[in-house]
């Protein structure tokens, strides 16, 4: 137990600096409000500190964990761009009521205040993304899920003084609470075919089952729904649809923060889940025999996959190219690429000499994150007499004004369409390697052509900053009064050109995470009777 | 300095360029683009006088010394940015670094606005491009293969013509969509490789390797298919050019002198250095197809040549035709055709680069390209006629002039290619794809230039309504400026209904700094410096293609090394196919006749020009 809670160390630092910062943005001092971004950061960087610190071989390996290295990668990355994150937001909340403060206009008032609230909340949805790498079992799994998300719906509401947002709050809390309904009810149907909740115990059941007459209906049915849930999470057909209203009617800064935390978060429990399930060989009876179908996942979860990953990445695409607004076409973009990095689990941690799918989504989601901040970032940077811009006529000729906003946005849309040598292009390569490597070669090819689709909007997003004239439209918008966002954008952007450069060890990182996870090939000769060998759990410093 | 240091420093010397022009003074940024690429040039030269590798085929250096990351899959997924050059590279090189300051000299004053990003732009490119002729790792050369369509879009899309947007959005999504199969079809085989329990590697021998020895034909087949897409939307070959002719309008004067002079070259060469070489049983498959499109290419090319009015979209659409004279030569695959090819890649990047420097100085003087608007320019210009008179007929393969050697030698090796086994080197094609070929290429190629060239520079002196000679003029006539524009907008033939509105304030090349630079009535000394470089290689060229021949020869051989026998495969699987043919035609139980008898070639083969005559 205490091994446990020594490795959840970071995470509960972040709760307690949660209550830290509410407590700070209520305080009368402007200075101290002031602070609460600042401190914020320092948060997250001293948590991302700990991480390697509280991390050891020995407690890895008594925590009962299903992959336990991944929080290594994980959550350094989810902390780092959770910095990145806050800093988009800065001097965004409260900002009117600030300046009224500010000019005598309004008095001090504690209830009015949220800025305190909304770091708060920031840290919390951090908080849960980063215990997700440490679930032990569905219930932990459930709750980590959930602390992410219920921060987000409120940061949503609150991140806008208009009814937008509130509405968006509103679509946001509805559809995901259907979502984590799937999810409970998903997990309940899994717990009643394998009687554990524990993922290790779940993995060697279902092992059992797969060797034995192939994995039961009722644990398939369980999987299909925590999957289809998972789906809200990363946006991805047939939960996608709230994600271009949703990003729409929250501030810039936080749309940035829902595609990328929540996603991270969809994405490690899918990693989990698919994990528990297994790649191992799956038999079925054909003729009353046992007949191995080859690796991968159980058919139907694998057919299941396939079909959101096509829909995901064509549905996304088709949306993001009838798109007016900016940040609605982010949003489909969004969509798009969790098709592509599906293709990376559909995968599966591949062969002893392979590439591993799973390595390549988490790398792709490194480079996502990157991506997606150089994208936001410029537009939460700019600002119309207050208001935010969205439109594409908005940025037009943005060269002019903001040269260095214009080329962030323009390397974050060339890194988009996954034009070499950017970081999008490699994570691309990687998913795509190892989707082919796994004979998933029809997904690829799919994937490959809708990346072609893709590349006209995201053209019109790299040229109509640096291309056109500005018109009477987007003369009239100015950067925001806080450096910040600015400062993140152009980090970002860097990261994107800079990080290739390191390509070995960033790959490397993501390798050393998933490692015990690897296919058991089910040899033919094999008893039949006996469950599939289980994936080693222990976590071995220098194995290849 | 080693070869790879030379090679490193060559890529890096202009982004550092780019960058310092970034900062500099406007007016000075043309100076930093001219010198770090007049230094490439310098260095690609040093390169090719340390080459040792001339008469051998062999790569230098090889590749473990080339190799620019320091462990073997230090970059993951076991990309190692390998670079190397053989004697086809290099001289594409030395096209490259050759033209490329020549083209930003001759941008020196149409360029006039957003100077520091045209010239960067350029400078990138240049480096995008030699990436890709150095590298011998497919992701490497995919990086600079793809990469050379970001500078291509900004020099099209800020600085060219009034449809600009619409024509530098279409080459970026025709070439880029094509690449990304080319990609899927690389990361395919490297895939099965990995799979078959190799280490992962993208070094392009590992690949050729393992693709030839491993794949099953069918693979092969899908793979050389995906990697011919992208390839041929480069060259461009015939169904997927449609986004050149409209690029060349659009682009600035440099842009179309490198578009043209190397970025097509890319595409043939990418066939050359990686697809041929990767599947000779699937090249052989699909010569048939592939020659077909050429000649189409050819022969309807030019006859939309013969039509066109525009004197730069009609040299732009005698590119497609010329890279389909290429395109016959290298899939004659014997090495006359290809060592012709590869000669062929060298002489259109000189010829079609000096022909579109020319029109650019034509352009920069009356604003038009239209050739009913002006003619007898002899009068006014003689000198810049003497020019564009030259690269013409280097352009249509005048005998003594470049443009001739390479042509006959395509035709030749189509000729020579015929599909008898006992050749040494048998082919898919023959004489009649050599003589539809050459009546396109040579007879309707000599009419559509020879036209143009006798409108724009002999007969009456005509310039367009109310045109005031710059060189002349104090201050330019911008009535006349913009009266011009609206008529050239009824002659312009356009793809996507182009509205001039507006192009005297918007465009770059619009009128209106013309006292910042006065140009003569004819060529300043700039622009002669320009294109005598050209003209001396081009007779140099014509007169003495040996020494040429010689160091291409051997790299061809290597490149067509597996031909001779996947030909003669092929020609006994037809012949098999003939004969089972023919023995169920005798069958009196089926009763159609797939055959004519025993003995011919089937009906597939039929038109290829004589009959199969196989050794049993």
């Amino acid at each position: 137990m205490t091994s446990k809670l020594a490795l959840i160390l970071p995470e509960i630092l972040l709760v307690v600096g949660a209550i830290l910062v509410t407590v700070l943005g209520l305080a009368r001092g402007k200075v101290w409000r002031d602070s609460v971004p600042a401190v914020t950061i320092g948060l997250l960087l001293a948590a991302c500190c700990l991480v390697p610190v509280v991390t050891t071989d020995v407690r890895l390996a008594s925590a009962g964990l299903l992959l336990p290295a991944v929080g290594m990668y994980a959550k350094p990355l989810i902390l780092l761009v959770a910095i990145g994150l806050v800093m988009l937001s800065v001097g965004l909340v409260d900002r009117r009521l600030e300046l009224a403060f500010a000019h005598g206009r309004a008095a001090f008032d504690a209830i009015r205040v949220m800025r305190g609230e909304y770091h708060a909340f920031l840290l919390l949805s951090v908080a849960g993304a980063c215990l997700i790498c440490n679930a032990p079992d569905f219930i932990w799994l459930f709750l980590a899920i959930e602390l992410v998300s219920l921060p987000t719906y409120i940061m949503v509401a609150t991140s806008r003084g208009s009814r937008k947002a509130q509405e968006a709050a509103m679509k946001y809390f509805f559809l995901g609470a259907m979502s984590s309904a799937i999810i409970l009810y998903g997990i309940a149907l899994l717990y009643g075919s394998t009687g554990t909740l524990q993922l290790l115990a779940i993995q060697d059941v279902l092992a059992g089952q797969a060797a034995g007459e192939g994995v039961a209906t009722l644990a398939l049915v369980g999987l299909v729904l925590i999957i289809i849930g998972l789906c809200y999470k990363i946006s991805a057909a047939p939960m996608h649809f709230y994600a271009p209203d949703v990003y729409e009617g929250a501030a810039t800064s936080l749309a940035a923060f829902l595609a990328f935390v929540p996603k991270i978060a969809g994405f490690l429990a899918l990693i989990l889940v698919l994990t528990a399930v297994g790649w191992s060989g799956h038999r079925v009876a054909i003729d009353g025999e046992l007949v191995a179908i080859g690796n991968g996942l159980p058919r139907p979860i694998t057919a299941l996959l396939w079909m959101i990953a096509v829909l995901t990445m064509t549905l996304g695409n088709i949306g993001a190219l009838l798109q007016k607004s900016v940040k609605r076409m982010l949003a489909y973009s969004s969509i798009a690429h969790s098709g592509y990095m599906l293709i990376g689990l559909i995968a599966g941690p591949g062969g002893p000499s392979g590439i591993s799918g799973i390595n390549a989504t988490l790398f792709y989601l490194l480079a996502y994150a990157l991506m997606n901040i150089a994208t936001f970032g410029p537009l939460a940077s700019l600002e119309r007499n207050g208001e935010e811009v969205e439109t594409l006529d908005d940025i037009a000729g943005l060269r002019q004004r903001h040269p260095a906003l214009a080329w962030v946005l323009a390397i974050g849309a060339g890194s988009l369409i996954g034009l070499p040598p950017l970081l999008g292009f490699w994570g691309k390569l990687y998913v795509f390697s190892a989707g082919i490597q796994a004979g998933q070669t029809p997904l690829v090819v799919i994937a490959a052509v809708n990346s072609g689709i893709s590349v006209y909007y995201y053209l019109r997003l790299l040229s109509e900053p640096l291309v056109s004239q500005t018109n009477a439209r987007s003369a009239t918008v100015v950067s925001t009064p806080s450096i910040w966002p600015r400062v993140a954008s152009v980090t970002m952007a860097g990261g994107l050109v800079i990080v290739p450069l390191f390509l070995g060890r960033v790959l490397d990182a993501a390798n050393r995470s998933t490692r015990g996870v690897a296919i058991t090939t089910v040899d033919q000769t094999t008893e039949l009777d006996q469950p599939a060998p289980r994936p080693v759990a222990a976590v071995t410093p220098d194995a290849p | 300095m080693t070869a790879t240091q030379i090679m490193a420093a060559m890529l890096l010397i202009p982004l550092a360029g780019a960058a310092a022009g970034a900062f500099a003074p406007r007016t000075i940024a043309k100076h930093i683009g001219f010198a770090s690429s007049l230094v490439v040039f310098g260095l690609s030269v040093l390169l090719a006088w340390e080459f040792p590798a001339w008469t051998t085929g062999a790569f230098w250096p090889g590749n473990a010394d080339g190799t620019l990351s320091d462990g073997s899959s230090a970059v993951g997924l076991g990309v190692t940015f390998t670079l190397g050059v053989d004697s086809v590279s290099l001289l594409l090189i030395l096209l490259t670094t050759f033209l490329t300051p020549l083209a930003i000299l001759g941008s020196y004053t149409s360029v006039r606005t957003r100077e520091r990003e045209f010239f960067g732009w350029f400078q990138i490119l240049l480096s995008a491009m030699l990436l890709a002729f150095m590298a011998r790792d497919v992701i490497a050369f995919y990086i600079g293969y793809e990469f050379t369509i970001v500078p291509m879009l900004f020099l099209i899309a800020v600085f060219g013509g009034d449809n600009r947007r619409y024509a530098a959005i279409k080459f970026f999504v025709f070439t880029f969509v094509a690449s990304v199969i080319t990609l899927a079809g690389l990361i395919y085989v490297a895939a099965m490789r990995a799979d078959a329990g190799n280490e992962w590697s993208f070094a392009l021998v590992d690949l050729q390797q393992f693709a030839r020895e491993s794949l099953s034909k069918e693979q092969r087949f899908w793979v050389f298919t995906a990697l011919m897409i992208g390839f041929c939307a480069k060259v461009p070959l015939f169904p997927l050019h449609s986004w050149l002719p409209l690029a060349h309008d659009q682009a600035p004067t440099g842009g179309s002198v490198i578009l043209a002079g190397t970025l097509l070259k890319l595409g043939t060469y990418g066939i050359y250095r990686i697809a041929l070489p990767m599947a000779p049983d699937a090249a052989v498959a699909s010569t048939v197809f592939i020659c077909m499109l050429a000649v189409i290419a050819i022969v309807a090319i030019s006859l939309v040549c013969v039509a066109q009015r525009d004197v730069k979209k009609l040299v732009a659409y005698s590119s497609v035709s010329h890279m389909g004279v290429a395109m016959i030569g290298l899939f004659a695959l014997n090495p006359t055709g290809v060592t012709g090819s590869v000669m062929y890649m060298i002489n259109h990047g000189l010829s079609t680069g000096a022909l579109f420097l020319c029109i650019g100085m034509m352009y920069e003087r009356y604003h038009t390209k239209d050739m009913d608007k002006i003619g007898g320019l002899a009068r006014r210009m003689p000198i810049w006629a003497f020019f564009m008179i030259f690269f013409t007929m280097t352009s249509v393969g005048l005998p003594g002039l470049n443009g001739f050697v390479s042509e006959v030698m395509c035709l030749l090796g189509a000729f020579m290619a015929q599909p008898l086994a006992e050749l040494e080197y048998p082919g898919m094609m023959g004489p009649r794809w050599m003589l539809i070929a050459g009546i396109g290429s040579v007879i309707l190629g000599a009419l559509y230039m020879l036209f143009m060239v006798g409108k724009l520079v002999w007969g009456p002196l005509k310039e367009p309504h109310g045109h005031a000679h710059h060189g002349d003029a104090t201050v330019p006539a911008r009535g006349g400026v913009h009266s011009m524009h609206e008529t050239h907008a009824g002659a312009h033939t356009g793809g996507a209904g182009a509205t001039h509105a507006g192009l005297a304030h918007d465009s770059p090349h619009a009128a209106g700094h013309d006292q910042e630079y006065p140009l003569p009535p004819d060529l300043n000394v700039r622009e002669i410096c320009i294109l005598t470089p050209i003209a001396l290689l081009c007779v140099f060229i014509g007169l003495q293609p040996w020494p040429l021949l010689d160091v291409i020869a051997p790299s061809a051989r290597e490149t067509i090394a597996g031909y001779p026998e996947a030909v003669r495969d092929h020609l006994a699987d037809l012949a098999a196919d003939a004969q089972l043919n023919a023995t169920t035609a005798l069958l009196p139980a089926t009763g159609t006749a797939t055959a004519t008898g025993t003995g011919t070639a089937p009906a597939s083969s039929g038109a290829l020009g004589s009959p199969l005559v196989i050794a049993p």
